[in-house]
């Protein structure tokens, strides 16, 4: 049953990776998208693709905690004392992101907008580097099991969580840039659509590098990881490579719509491989998932809510999802401070 | 360099129990103002939203379109402090969650669902006005309000648990080996907790709500719309603050039988005894002595068990072991928090007492001016009244995290810069705060400039739709 409730928990990685990365992908190229005036039109672009679902993917990561908590206490222990800092500023950065997503849309003046315009961006990139060092640090053996702390720099200060900080925010801007193409089209933003499809390309191509760099360093710094990918993964690693080719290929054709496809696969397939590679260890090396596993009685509730979930939630996401995709989603509350500030507020300042 | 360096160690190291502790008051007192909205306001709406479509009510229907709109913003800001209340069980307290996270983290596991339920409800809702039937959109919005129930439900149960922990079997070495997922859910602080919790969502949410328009009323804004927006939801304030006292009794009582120790802060109660009296105010010394406040004789021994009356005995804090003792500060303020949420409670009663009879020998709400300040501040108030409630239980149960089982300082963390993330915690929160609040003014000023005309207009007129946001409104009510 442990078995079990390990693949809703990768399931759930994969889900909030490819929604969420996405969402912190557009806050790269937001961050890069040069000065005020240059980069105005490729932000327009940005905030409309996130805008309605503000903040909504995070109940991925929350169902991420809550299904490591109840059926994984010791591991959850483990890995919220040792990798205390990264996920402090995660948690800290994901507010900030909000916050300044916000903030930016109230205010007029261009500096005051560039400040809040930083704190977004920046974020953007500070939350996924630390969840891909988290996972690096987890992947390389350095969260020691017994609900123990291990080192508190190391842990995620180490060659693999570097490659898995640096990685996430590549795969995440790449994820986006795919996405945005196919928004940019929608708007009929021809110019834009191109502007972020040389972006995807240039992204894929930084992927295929820092993934490459990788592989030697998880040789040299996180052994059973590799040898998993090499062995009971590499189905699904050459699957994932194999389409990140395929997408960078339609990219190039300037196919979007199956590009954007081949790319959430190939996400998906890395990820997995991830989860494979790291089988049956939750902890490598220290802590395998039935040992970690909370009683069975515990295990069948949470796998009955996922049961539930499934039913009752997952038809309404879809649902959302297809709203939004379609700009039928009404966005509320953003618009509204940069009213009240604007107009009104700034008559009756002058007075 | 060095020096400086061990130096700049030294100054980040610092015990973390005290910022564990306010790091989680902080942002669970944040969180918990966001809460009554998340749980009342859906059903506030429908309310409106019923008037609307089976009496063909313009305001109504405004008032339902706009308060759906509100309800969204306060839901995303709750959706950004709860992520981030699922950080800190782990972050703050490993050692709690490793040990316990098998039976305490199951209700969160269904919370979770109802929370997936309302967020997407709300979105279907928002975006039926223009889509949908009119009796198939109220009914989208049915979800929402049970979610919203049982959401809140699930969060209590899980706190219910610390004070009456059940559903688990531990071996030798105090390892949890089984868990019975339904005796954790439904332990015995539950029922009466989570019912406290949710009947307190629909009074603080019902006051904040009215006292909205009843400040928009004293500044001269007395139209038919602000009339009906305060009269739906200080309706539902006035049928919940009587229903909350009687639930606070029990509650009361409940913890008279089973947590004796925060029975005797609540009461401020330093010896075993009987015929002991309800001290208004006042505080614990050092020497086990209480000074200052107004002693009403014999009415805690009463209230604790009217059938026995002044002769019921009420255990006092000299019974508990020494290392099992709240310090004195926390005494003080488990007490000075009960008065405040008992006193504040009284005077909600009050007003809703005043309203309730107003509408039963004049059919109206009250007229006078003194009625509407009153009302205009009882949001505040009742916000108050619920973070003061909210300190009875957490403190009330210090020094233990999981009642007579694990104390706070056995579950906190190790990292000693917990005292930066605190301190950088509060500065985002406020932003977060203010924002909000600007968020929900520049809505309700945007929709007042836009629907100004609907205001002088007579109800029921038909008119051009009053705002772009809302269109076609006799199309909804059709």
């Amino acid at each position: 049953m442990s078995a079990a409730v390990a693949v809703v928990l990768l399931l759930a990685v994969v889900t909030y990776s490819v929604f969420g990365g996405a969402d912190f992908g557009a806050g790269f190229w937001d961050l890069t998208a040069g000065g005020a005036d240059r980069g105005a039109r490729p932000r327009a672009v940005i905030e409309g693709s996130i805008g309605p679902v503000w903040e909504a993917n995070h109940v991925w990561l929350i169902f991420i905690f809550v299904i490591l908590w109840t059926s994984f206490p010791e591991a959850y222990a483990s890995i919220t004392l040792t990798l205390f800092v990264p996920l402090m500023i995660a948690a800290l950065g994901i507010v900030l992101r909000g916050v300044s997503f916000a903030f930016r849309k109230a205010v007029v003046r261009t500096r005051n907008r560039r400040v809040f315009g930083a704190a977004f961006a920046l974020s953007s990139v500070l939350v996924p580097y630390c969840m891909g060092a988290i996972a690096g640090g987890i992947a390389s053996g350095r969260v020691p099991p017994g609900g123990r702390a291990g080192d508190p720099v190391e842990s995620w200060i180490n060659p693999t969580s570097v490659v898995g900080g640096v990685l996430a925010v590549a795969a995440a801007a790449y994820l986006a840039a795919v996405y945005l193409v196919w928004d940019a089209r929608g708007l009929h933003e021809t110019d834009m659509a191109e502007y972020f499809r040389r972006r995807a390309v240039a992204s894929a191509v930084v992927v295929v590098v820092i993934a490459t760099v990788g592989a030697f360093v998880l040789h040299a710094d996180a052994r059973y990881l590799f040898d998993g990918l090499t062995s009971r993964a590499l189905v699904v690693a050459i699957l994932s490579g194999v389409c990140g080719a395929g997408a960078l290929l339609l990219l190039v054709r300037g196919a979007a719509r199956g590009a954007r496809a081949l790319a959430v696969v190939a996400v998906v397939a890395a990820i997995v491989a991830w989860g494979v590679a790291q089988w049956p260890y939750v902890l490598p090396e220290g802590l395998t998932f039935s040992a970690a596993a909370a009683p069975a009685g515990t295990l069948t509730a949470v796998l009955v809510v996922v049961a539930l979930a499934a039913v009752v939630v997952l038809p309404g996401f879809v649902l959302l999802y297809v709203l939004d995709q379609r700009g039928l989603l009404p966005e509320e509350g953003v618009d509204d401070i940069a009213d009240l500030l604007s107009e009104d507020a700034l008559k009756q300042r002058s007075r | 360099m060095l020096v400086t360096f061990d130096g700049m160690a030294a100054f980040a190291a610092v015990d973390p129990v005290p910022w564990a502790r306010a790091q989680m008051a902080f942002t669970l007192m944040f969180h918990i103002i966001l809460v009554p909205l998340g749980v009342s306001w859906a059903f506030m709406t429908l309310i409106a939203n019923y008037r609307a479509v089976k009496h063909d009510d313009r305001d109504a229907l405004l008032l339902a379109q706009r308060w759906s709109k509100y309800m969204a913003v306060t839901f995303a800001v709750g959706a950004v402090t709860g992520t981030v209340l699922s950080f800190e069980f782990g972050l703050l307290w490993p050692r709690f969650m490793g040990q316990w996270g098998a039976a305490f983290g199951v209700p969160f596991a269904f919370e979770g669902l109802f929370f997936f339920t309302e967020a997407i409800f709300v979105s279907i809702y928002i975006f039926g006005w223009r889509r949908l039937k009119p009796w198939a959109h109220f009914w989208t919005g049915v979800p929402i309000v049970l979610a919203g129930i049982l959401g809140s439900v699930s969060v209590v149960a899980a706190n219910a648990w610390m004070n009456a922990p059940s559903g688990f079997t531990l071996n030798a070495q105090g390892a949890v080996t089984a868990v019975d997922p339904v005796k954790v859910i439904f332990n015995d602080a539950m029922p009466l907790q989570a019912a406290h919790m949710v009947v307190a969502g629909y009074l603080v949410g019902g006051f904040l709500v009215a006292s909205v328009y009843a400040t928009g009323m004293l500044r001269g804004r007395v139209d038919r719309y602000h009339r009906l927006g305060f009269v739906i939801a200080f309706s539902v304030a006035a049928v919940a603050t009587p229903i909350q006292m009687g639930v606070g009794d029990s509650l009361a009582r409940w913890v008279y039988t089973n947590q004796p120790v925060k029975f005797a802060a609540i009461e401020l109660v330093p010896v075993t005894g009987s015929d002991v009296p309800e001290t208004l105010l006042g505080r614990l010394n050092d020497n086990g002595t209480v000074s200052g406040g107004i002693p009403i004789p014999g009415l805690a021994s009463w209230l604790s068990d009217p059938s026995t009356g002044r002769s019921t005995v009420v255990q006092g804090l000299n019974t508990v072991p020494a290392d099992a003792e709240p310090t004195v500060q926390q005494v003080d303020v488990v007490h000075l928090g009960w008065d405040a949420m008992v006193g504040l409670g009284t005077l909600l009663f009050l007003l809703s007492a005043w309203y309730g009879l107003s509408w039963i020998i004049r059919r109206r709400m009250p007229a006078s001016r003194w009625f509407l300040r009153a009302a205009a501040a009882s949001g505040v108030l009742a916000v108050i009244t619920m973070e003061a409630g909210w300190i009875v239980t957490e403190v009330g149960r210090q020094p233990w995290i999981v009642y007579n089982i694990m104390k706070v300082q056995d579950a906190v963390t190790v990292n000693t810069g917990v005292w930066i993330s605190f301190g950088a915690v509060v500065l985002l929160y406020l932003a977060v705060g203010v924002i909000t609040i600007l968020v929900l003014r520049g809505m309700s000023r945007r929709f007042r400039r836009a629907g100004g005309f609907v205001e002088h207009d007579a109800p029921y007129a038909p008119s051009a739709p009053p705002e772009e946001t809302a269109p076609e409104p006799q199309e909804a009510v059709r």
